[in-house]
């Protein structure tokens, strides 16, 4: 027995950044949804999750991803304090476009305009790219979360003072941090396990 | 023989002292925060390793941490391979010959192809690969990838996994590992210069 690679025929493959919808195609086989195991549902936190091919790839590793799934829903949902949710959004979808992760970016820039109500400037992002000005404080998230982003790392003090200026504490900034962070781990597994693919012709 | 392991490995390499602002602050996402730490501990160790072992598991943290010139990070994996010299010499000169700056890469092709960016395509020096065994070269070839240029990824990389020995098991484990602590060093990295303004400021206050 080996394992294979999959390939795609893939005639919907998006070739810009979107707000749409989108499917995505793995490259590797995903553990099948009728082996599944108490174990593997434990991985994937959320048992709708075993629908998704994204997901079941994932969860070959189990403890992995539920640590993963976890980390994630702790820097996005808990909203109790900290960040507005639409920022944290912001910084996710800054990263994923700096990345090149046209998956990513749909998702998030999507909370971002749901969170927000600023869909157009959402798309100047997704559009323009990273250095869209789209006013002072998402200008300051999203140019902490490319300074983090980049390799070697270039976030320094100079972006804490910026977000401090626009009005962030302490607490606000970490959850800048935890969330452009966070996307660079996430963009990475969508970028290099699979592709995205556009659901419907328009 | 191993050292005692900190309690949470991003505060030990961020600096945050119990007790500190920062210690305060993180407390508030403790379900991100302990789980980022089980991320740790279910990557290095895990109750079953599966198709990557240990040692591969450090070589390619140290070779990542490496490429993001955070000493603190690359010295703390580098440590993990105290008994394994071989491959601490052949990692620091493969990190020197791999450092450049990322994210780089091409989109598919169409509007996007004019941001398309390009930069060095990261292979193991082959003397150096036969050090490392063809499994870790792989390996190593596809966290550069992974770091400086996700962008490019293809099938194709799936592929030379493959073919140098990889499962699809193994494949996500060491997928997690690279995108993992891709989120580790920069978790470290904005906590400890935020970590250093906070210092100042206190310092400034008191003096």
């Amino acid at each position: 027995m080996r394992d294979s690679v999959i390939v795609h025929d893939n005639e919907n493959e998006p070739v810009v950044f979107t707000q749409d919808e989108l499917g995505w195609l793995p490259w590797l086989e995903p553990f099948a949804e009728a082996e599944l195991t108490e174990r593997h549902f434990a991985g994937l936190v959320d048992k709708a999750r075993a629908k998704s091919d994204y997901f079941r790839l994932l969860v070959r590793d189990p403890e992995v991803l539920e640590a993963r799934t976890k980390t994630d829903k702790d820097i996005f949902y808990n909203t109790a304090d900290g960040l507005p949710r639409a920022e944290r959004e912001l910084a996710a979808a800054a990263t994923s476009r700096y990345n090149g992760c046209i998956y990513c970016a749909s998702v998030h820039s999507r909370f971002a305009t749901t969170y927000s109500k600023r869909r157009d400037d959402v798309q100047r992002l997704l559009d323009e790219g990273v250095g869209a000005d789209l006013g002072a404080r998402w200008n300051a998230v999203v140019k902490a979360s490319v300074a983090l982003a980049s390799t070697p790392i270039a976030f320094g003090e100079q972006h804490i003072e910026e977000l401090r200026a626009v009005g962030l504490d302490d607490a606000e900034i970490v959850d800048v941090i935890n969330s452009a962070s966070f996307f660079n781990w996430a963009n990475r597994l969508m970028l290099s396990l699979g592709e995205p693919t556009t659901l419907a012709a328009k | 023989m191993m050292s005692a392991e900190p309690k949470d490995i991003i505060d030990h390499l961020a600096g945050i002292e119990p007790g500190s602002s920062l210690d305060t602050i993180r407390a508030r996402r403790l379900q991100a925060r302990e789980n980022a730490q089980k991320s740790y501990l279910t990557l290095f160790a895990p109750a079953d390793f599966g198709d990557v072992a240990a040692y591969e598991r450090y070589v390619v943290a140290a070779f990542v941490a490496g490429l993001h010139d955070e000493p603190a990070l690359a010295i703390f994996y580098l440590a993990k391979l105290a008994d394994r010299p071989e491959l601490v010499g052949v990692l620091k000169t493969e990190i020197e010959r791999g450092r450049t700056n990322g994210p780089y890469g091409a989109f598919p092709e169409g509007p996007l192809s004019v941001e398309d960016t390009a930069g060095l395509i990261y292979r193991v020096a082959a003397d150096r690969k036969m050090v490392l065994g063809a499994k870790l070269a792989a390996a190593l070839e596809h966290a550069h990838l992974l770091v400086f240029r996700p962008r490019d990824a293809a099938p194709a990389a799936m592929q030379a996994l493959l073919d140098a020995g990889w499962s699809t098991n193994g494949i996500v484990t060491l997928s997690q590992l690279v995108a993992f602590l891709s989120f580790q060093v920069r978790s470290v990295a904005g906590l400890r210069t935020l970590g250093a303004s906070l210092g100042r400021r206190t310092a400034a206050k008191a003096s």
